[in-house]
């Protein structure tokens, strides 16, 4: 449903063809992380700390060497020392050094001849711990007597007098905060929190690492960003970025958790220490589970002023957010920038701590910050719509932002979308259909900002007039796809013509991984300039065919033509027309295109939840749900729907079951998927979706990112639906069975 | 003048102020500014912060100002 007046009458852009991975996929084809095997190859395990918080007195590999078949231990010891700032934390999170920080922590690493051996030798490694008092939840993290678990991790920002685990700071707004509180008729506050929970992906981290005594390594391994992987690997290493070439593997999903490295560098530093032998390291789910970065956890005051008519004059919040055991990986700064973004409010007061806990080290997942902060605002949102008796959408698009607003992290917005998928929500026939009884409905609006990124992209024409495109930025959700149709598109040739390869380190300039939202967005926009280039050259060698300027000749349906009449009557010359020549007509042809490109769109949705509550078990059912969201334009309309249905699964695991449960000791429980709850195929129904096109001016076809919104509303818009439903209102995730059964029975 | 926007969190080093106007024709300028008055800032600019001009992010540190432009500067923020 395009809603601008944009070219929209596309030959390629917009259609659906079959998924260049899905043959490989479907028939076992696609090479994997764990796939990647080599002559000579050794396998590693992983020495963890089964203590929340320990000092580490010592390390006893002894027995694990004396087995046979053993090759290498390596512990902090054989790392580099003298890193800082962020450095410092990957090293210390590959490999601990005077402390454990958290169940799970890595200790060592051992290199054997089979991966049963390796597992074995780890369990031989004898590490003499003294424990700590641990600290896991984020509000008993800053209590006056919980214990200060890193001393000096405060940064700038942090005023006087915080407690000692608070290491980030962050205050933000505009207006008299005050007077807006004061224009309102009701004034509304409460606290919602929301666990942390881990990405999810199928696919385990795995990796193999050669490293020579050349002081020259390779790696094959799964990532959503190999650059990251060379550059982080390098630096906890001590070796040189040029001398590490990384090849990225097909990827079962990352969702921003393959963004940066927890074992990686092992594999190197095992090789380097067994002679030069391959290492490969594959990550157990328990290991995913208790060692890589699940999102942080919150805890959020939340304050809105609101006249009788829906009109918001005010809001504040205060988030609390725990990442882990290192600084800066809790999101606090995206979800102040997200808490408002959908809302033109005159006043705002955000604060936010990051605050450390003995957790493992987190990391990004889907549009990191953005989900709490809905989940907090959306839902007071909500409760004061329900008290005033004020349809949701209609005081969504009161309030609405639109372009030329002012955003609530300060810039004015340019051409965003945000009325335009409200309106189609409330047009959609699932706001219509009538509930039945212990039913109810919720809804929630959620935004993403986008990102650009360093993006390289190469493209060489083929003799046969196809062509091949080299990107940098792994495909987690139909990027090759949608950079196939786009540069097919831009050259005039069908898609089948066209073969987008992710390819390595050594192959193009840096790239920033596929995160962000900017796969599509960024490494398309630059294979459209590259594809421009190429036309630009052949248009140059038709020109010298026929003897004339090469501003006589334009290019259109994949050839060659004469501009007009006054250039000359000449037959076109099709794109492999000037490939069969190109070796005598001046040699390869292609084009390259390196930037990081500004013009990101941002992308707003709104979601639309029914849901039916068993009252004697709490248990929910999600009956009907969907996703209105804008994307600029849909390049892959299939994929983009994937997009928004994939958000959606991932939202309502975090909404209703997902959490990361702790023991009184600090130890991990549920370290499997059995008892880490995601949802599966049967927990949901067919996810509706409507794809709202509001062009972003900063794209050549419009692309606005669709990969991260979509997680943004459903944790709301279910607990909305379940407050319709119930009459209950839950204000802490996950809203599990016997958490909603327990709100029911309180409600009376 | 260019009118750069800050974070409230760095007020701090610039005397409380909330915006600063320097004159530059260029981000790069307009940053290598605000440290000149502000040394406090240096740090943190360094450590790398989103450019936002008129509305637009803006990652190139060379492109031009318009001379009324508005600059807010935002923490970096990548995704997943």
């Amino acid at each position: 449903m395009p809603k601008d007046d944009m070219k929209s009458g596309y030959r390629l852009v917009g259609t659906r063809p079959n998924r260049p991975d899905g043959l490989d996929k479907v028939t076992g084809r696609a090479r994997y992380g764990a796939d990647a095997n080599l002559p000579g190859m050794l396998w590693a395990a992983v020495v963890r700390s089964p203590h929340a918080h320990a000092r580490i007195i010592s390390i006893d590999a002894s027995k694990a060497l004396a087995l046979p078949g053993v090759k290498a231990v390596v512990t902090r010891a054989d790392l580099p020392t003298g890193l800082t700032g962020e450095n410092l934390n990957l090293q210390d999170n590959t490999l601990a050094g005077d402390k454990a920080l958290y169940d799970g922590h890595a200790v060592a690493a051992v290199a054997a001849t089979s991966r049963l051996l390796a597992e074995e030798a780890a369990r031989l490694v004898v590490v003499d711990y003294e424990v700590l008092p641990h600290v896991i939840d984020v509000d008993d993290a800053i209590k006056p007597d919980a214990p200060v678990i890193r001393e000096g991790m405060a940064d700038y920002s942090v005023p006087e007098g915080m407690h000692g685990n608070v290491v980030r700071y962050m205050e933000e707004g505009h207006g008299d905060i005050e007077a807006g509180f004061a224009a309102a008729d009701i004034v509304r506050e409460q606290t919602y929190r929301t666990e942390a929970t881990h990405q999810g992906y199928i696919e385990p981290h795995a990796c193999l690492g050669q490293m020579g005594e050349d002081g020259r390594g390779e790696m094959w391994v799964c990532t959503q960003g190999h650059w990251y992987i060379r550059r982080m690997c390098s630096a906890v290493l001590g070796i040189e970025a040029a001398n590490l070439r990384v090849t990225p593997s097909e990827i079962g999903g990352g969702f921003g958790g393959k963004t940066t490295i927890f074992m990686e560098p092992l594999t190197l530093a095992l090789s380097k220490k067994a002679g030069g032998k391959p290492v490969k390291l594959v990550m157990s789910r328990s290991e995913v589970l208790r060692a890589t970065g699940p999102t942080a956890s919150a805890s959020m005051d939340v304050k809105i002023g609101m006249k009788k008519d829906g009109t918001i004059t005010a809001g504040q919040v205060y988030f609390r957010m725990q990442g882990g055991a290192f600084p800066g990986m809790s999101p606090i700064s995206e979800a102040l920038q997200c808490a408002f973004a959908c809302y033109d409010i005159p006043a705002l007061k955000h604060e936010a701590v990051e605050v450390l806990a003995n957790r493992p080290k987190a990391a990004a997942y889907r549009a990191p910050g953005s989900p709490m902060a809905a989940f907090a605002v959306e839902s007071l949102v909500d409760e004061m719509c329900r008290e005033l008796g004020l349809d949701p959408i209609e005081t969504r698009l009161k309030n609405a932002v639109r372009e030329g607003s002012r955003s609530s992290f300060g810039p004015v917005y340019n051409q965003i979308g945000l009325v335009e998928t409200l309106e189609a929500t409330r047009a959609h026939p699932n706001y219509a259909i009538p509930l039945g009884p212990n039913q109810g409905r919720g809804v929630g609006a959620g935004f993403w900002m986008n990102h650009g990124g360093e993006t390289s992209v190469s493209l060489a024409i083929g003799e046969d007039g196809t062509a091949q495109v080299m990107v940098g930025t792994p495909d987690i959700g139909g990027s090759r796809a949608s950079i196939g149709l786009m540069t097919a598109e831009t050259l005039g040739i069908p898609y089948e013509n066209v073969r987008v390869n992710v390819v390595e380190t050594g192959a193009l300039g840096v790239n920033e991984p596929t995160h962000g939202s900017r796969a599509t967005f960024a490494s398309g926009k630059a294979a459209v300039e590259a594809a421009r280039q190429a036309i630009a050259e052949m248009c140059r060698r038709a020109a010298a065919e026929w003897g004339i300027d090469e501003d006589a000749v334009e290019w259109k349906d994949g050839a060659a033509h004469p501009a007009g009449p006054n250039a000359g009557k000449f037959p076109p010359l099709s794109i492999a027309d000037i490939g069969a020549t190109m070796g005598s007509t001046g040699g390869p042809i292609s084009g390259h295109h390196e930037s990081t490109p500004g013009g990101v769109g941002a992308s707003f949705g709104c979601h639309v939840v029914d849901v039916e509550v068993d009252p004697e078990t709490g248990r929910t059912t999600i009956l009907r749900y969907l996703v209105v969201q804008d994307a600029g334009r849909a390049i892959h309309p299939a994929y983009v729907e994937g997009q928004y249905q994939g958000g959606a699964a991932q939202g309502i695991g975090w909404a209703l079951n997902e959490a990361y449960i702790y023991g009184r000791d600090g130890r991990l429980q549920n370290t499997v998927f059995l008892d880490y709850r995601i949802p599966v195929a049967s927990d949901l129904p067919m996810i509706d979706t409507v794809i709202v096109e509001v062009p972003n001016p900063g794209h050549p076809y419009g692309v606005r990112g669709v990969g991260e919104t979509g997680i943004t509303p459903p944790l709301p818009a279910i607990a909305n639906a379940i407050h319709a439903a119930t009459g209950a209102r839950l204000r802490a995730l996950p809203m599990a069975p016997p958490k909603v059964l327990a709100a029911i029975k309180a409600k009376g | 003048m260019v009118a750069v926007n800050l974070w409230s969190s760095l007020a701090r080093f610039t005397d409380g102020a909330r915006v600063v106007e320097v004159q530059a024709a260029t981000i790069a300028e307009a940053l290598k500014a605000l440290v000149a008055l502000h040394p406090g800032l240096e740090p943190i600019l360094a450590g790398g912060v989103s450019v936002v001009v008129d509305g637009v992010v803006v990652p190139n540190r060379h492109a031009a100002l318009a001379p009324d432009a508005e600059i807010f500067l935002l923490q970096q923020m990548k995704g997943g």
